[in-house]
């Protein structure tokens, strides 16, 4: 396969603020089970990478700095996404499942055995897209800090210190603790060895005493070493603070071309962080974000388009590029914007069902004429559909 | 007249010297596929709840990590989650600790459980002070052990605030007219005490039962109160006939002054059991299951969180130490509940010197004696009448059993005694609802 690797970010009822009115959509059922169970089904169904499950400690907003729960014409309201991807592994059998954690507030422990017991149960298909939350309503509802404030010009700058590139390296710090808790116990400490005893080779059990400016952790971990070793972690990042977390901590970064130009200054971008961490010889994956508005026509999609926008009463924005058109046309951007570097895409739905099923059965038919996208699954892990190796423990003697 | 309704649950065998890894019937105990069998052999003998409790950091002793025992267990939420996708019908029950938790985390997934689960959650409230598990988070530090209770009470009545933030009927979701949210104020909280100073939006609506069913263990004063004030079941450590009615009718006693009714309070002791086809049949088992569950290290080591002292030197086949129990501050086992469990060191080193010296034991077969629990041992006929009596006796409302072997050790019980306790009329053929509320009895 020489196409780009496809994943599909799954937001409520989609990510055009009026996808909920849509026809076909469910928004009675966003809180349970089934929904989650038939739209990651759907995705699995058109064989793609993975899908990302978007979370927040807060009530959803149009924009990322609105006040929460302000809006009563949105959905409102969302279940945790770790949780949400637990149910759905055991009915699933090869998507990858990478739920949305937000690691301001949470215990990075605990974060660590959650994402190492969904690879568990999903045998080798969990990642986690990490996520920072610097808004003022995030902190109260944890009450132990106060934050600085959330300015988005700060995150242009990795050398202008800033509570944002505070947030930014705690991230880092964090991703570090998980991974080092994922290596904490060596594949093989378990070995039940009857003549003396021991259920485990403590010799194989690792602290990790991870000492930071934030917080320390001395480990080991309660959960022994995950089915991928270390699931993959994921984020977001659309300036040079956010990449430069990327570029120290993620096995997948998404970012927010507009155009085919920006999205190669933007891979260059990433790769010098890349390069100035000391990961330029690691695999980072960089998947453009793009929302599609999907229709059999650009007519039709520009039309559907049209009439979400006029139900919430303005005209669509994102930070990603907007993209309204037909599955053949979609199928001409990514290629085109694979030639910049690229090496896949996290599709938003701009309403589901519709847009979902547009991508599994439109988007994915299309891709595969062109020899551009797989005809089934080449691998059991998510890592294996990444095409990352199963990473060497860094605590095992060699 | 009806007979009273015994209430069952399983409990996954986790880190503890009951469970059997040896056993050549033992399979993993962190592979998804185990949790799945105990749990779908739970749901087939209808037990109200398959539970799985929890601990943050892994045990040591002597200052090395606790390697006799299972060690490793997965994240509660996670494996709860998953666990519904696979049953219909039993509940889901998982210790979260309050300590080193946040009410508005813990509520939010909590919460996110009972939808995902259709109603099916469970939440065993724990504490913990200790500066060792603390090392693990950020909180860091330890809690002092008089604001244990303190804390864990203001800590559940605050995920209870943000919990009923939503009385459930404030989404429209009405396409039509547009508006997804009817109450503008959904969800809006505020708590302000000397634990938690928190305020804002919660982000999930009220779920399938309002509150996950509450579940709480702790024999001390305090805890009994706890319980009587706030839980919906409890663990108790009383399984047999007299120190039950004892700890049952006290514990019942206690719920009128919140204005609750004894029906609202499950007492559920742990047990464990071995079956065998006659009654020797079992006892001659059950003797080789003991012997399995304390070896001689196992036992060496038991004695050491006692004496607070390294006896590896001695022979677990020979008699107690000589010498009496060190006393202080630091303890050789830490991350193990039960050391606390030793309130007078001397006193209890008293009581085993005699009990050996008078039974002629060693070391092994004192630890053996002094460490069983409450057991169910017998033929299956034997097995369900002494549950029926108990609970018909109002000893218990029912026992959380724990298998000794992974995942298979219920297998036994659910093909054998459960259709005797329903043939008895003691036991449901069916579940009487959906949610584990219904299972129990609650509101």
């Amino acid at each position: 396969m020489t196409g780009p690797r496809i994943a599909v970010a799954l937001d409520g009822a989609g990510w055009h603020p009026a996808a909920w009115r849509e026809p076909g959509a469910r928004p009675g059922e966003l809180l349970t089970a089934g929904y989650w169970t038939d739209v990651v089904r759907e995705a699995e169904a058109g064989k793609l990478d993975f899908v990302t499950l978007e979370d927040s400690l807060a009530l959803q907003t149009v924009h990322p700095l609105d006040r929460p729960g302000e809006r009563d014409d949105i959905v409102q309201g969302r279940l945790d996404a770790v949780l949400i991807a637990a149910r759905v592994a055991p009915l699933t059998s090869h998507i990858g499942l990478v739920p949305t954690a937000v690691v301001t507030h949470t215990e990075p422990f605990h974060l660590s055995k959650a994402i190492a017991t969904l690879d568990y149960v999903s045998t080798g298909r969990a990642g986690v897209r990490v996520q920072v939350a610097g808004r003022a309503e995030d902190n109260r509802h944890f009450g132990r800090r106060e934050f600085g404030g959330f300015r988005l010009e700060d995150s242009a700058e990795p050398g202008r210190p800033s509570p944002l590139r505070d947030l930014f390296d705690e991230a880092a710090d964090y991703v570090e603790v998980l991974r080092r808790l994922w290596d904490s116990w060596e594949d093989d400490a378990e070995i039940r060895d009857v003549a003396t005893g021991r259920f485990v080779d403590r010799r194989k059990l690792h602290y990790i005493d991870f000492e930071g400016r934030w917080f320390s952790v001395k480990g080991p971990s309660i959960t022994p070493r995950p089915p991928q070793g270390q699931p993959p972690v994921t984020a977001l990042a659309h300036a040079a603070v956010p990449y430069r977390l990327a570029a120290r901590s993620a096995d997948v970064v998404y970012v927010t071309p507009s155009d085919r130009a920006r999205a190669a200054a933007i891979v260059a971008e990433v790769r010098d962080e890349q390069d100035l961490a000391g990961r330029g010889a690691e695999t980072l994956h960089v998947f453009g974000d793009v929302v599609v508005f999907l229709g059999e026509t650009e007519q039709a999609a520009a039309d559907r388009k049209a009439r979400l926008d006029e139900l919430a009463g303005a005209e669509y924005a994102s930070d990603a590029h907007v993209f309204t058109g037909t599955p053949a046309g979609l199928a001409d951007l990514l290629l085109d914007w694979q030639g910049a570097g690229l090496s896949g895409f996290r599709l938003r739905p701009g309403a589901v069902p519709h847009d979902l099923t547009a991508i599994t059965r439109g988007l994915v038919p299309e891709l595969r004429g062109r020899g551009a996208f797989r005809t089934g699954y080449e691998a059991n892990t998510l890592r294996g559909l990444l095409g990352l190796a199963r990473p060497a423990n860094r605590y095992a003697a060699v | 007249m009806t007979r009273k309704q015994i209430h069952l649950a399983a409990h996954f065998p986790g880190v503890n010297n009951t469970t059997v890894w040896s056993d050549p019937e033992a399979g993993s105990h962190i592979e998804f596929s185990s949790f799945v069998k105990l749990a779908q052999t739970a749901e087939r003998a209808k037990f109200d709840f398959f539970f799985l409790a929890e601990g943050l950091r892994l045990r040591e002793q002597n200052g090395e990590i606790y390697d006799l025992d299972v060690v490793g267990r997965p994240d509660t939420f996670t494996v709860l989650s998953a666990l519904a996708a696979v049953t219909e019908r039993l509940g889901l029950a998982g210790t979260i600790n309050s300590t080193f938790n946040e009410p508005f985390e813990v509520a939010r997934q909590f919460a996110s459980l009972d939808h995902l689960s259709a109603g099916r959650a469970a939440w065993n409230v724990v504490t913990s002070w200790d500066a060792f598990t603390g090392e693990n988070f950020r909180r860091g530090g330890f809690l002092p052990q008089d604001q244990r209770y303190e804390r864990a009470e203001t800590f559940l009545r605050t995920a209870w605030e943000l919990f009923d933030s939503w009385r459930g009927d404030e989404i429209a979701a009405d396409a039509g007219s547009g508006v997804f949210l009817r109450d503008p104020a959904a969800g809006a909280f505020a708590h302000h005490d000397a634990h938690f100073d928190i305020e804002g939006r919660f982000p999930v609506p009220r779920s399938p039962q309002g509150r996950p069913v509450i579940i709480q263990a702790g024999d001390s004063e305090e805890g009994r109160e706890f319980a009587a004030s706030t839980a919906d079941a409890i663990f108790s450590r009383y399984g047999t006939l007299e120190a039950g009615q004892a700890f049952y009718s006290d514990v019942k006693g206690r719920l009128a002054k919140y204005g609750r009714t004894p029906e609202q309070l499950v007492i559920l002791p742990a047990a464990t059991f071995v079956l065998g086809d006659t009654d020797a049949d079992a006892h001659e088992r059950a003797h080789v299951v003991r012997r399995q569950q304390v070896s001689g290290q196992t036992a060496i080591k038991f004695l050491e969180q006692l004496w607070n002292t390294d006896l590896s030197s001695y022979d677990p086949d020979g008699p107690l130490p000589e010498s009496d129990p060190v006393l202080g501050d630091h303890t050789i086992a830490r991350g193990r509940a039960s050391v606390r469990m030793y309130r007078d060191p001397l006193a209890t080193a008293r009581e085993w010197r005699q009990l050996a010296e008078a039974k002629s034991l060693s070391i092994r077969e004192l630890i053996i004696e002094v460490t069983a629990r409450q057991t169910f041992i017998g033929s299956p006929s034997t097995v369900a009448d002494a549950i029926d009596e108990l609970v018909q006796a109002d000893a218990s409302d029912g026992f959380i059993l724990v298998p000794h072997v992974t995942p298979g050790g219920l297998d036994e019980f659910a093909d054998r005694v459960v259709p005797l306790l329903q043939e008895r009329g003691s036991f449901r053929t069916e579940y009487p609802g959906a949610t584990l509320r219904d299972h129990l009895g609650l509101d």
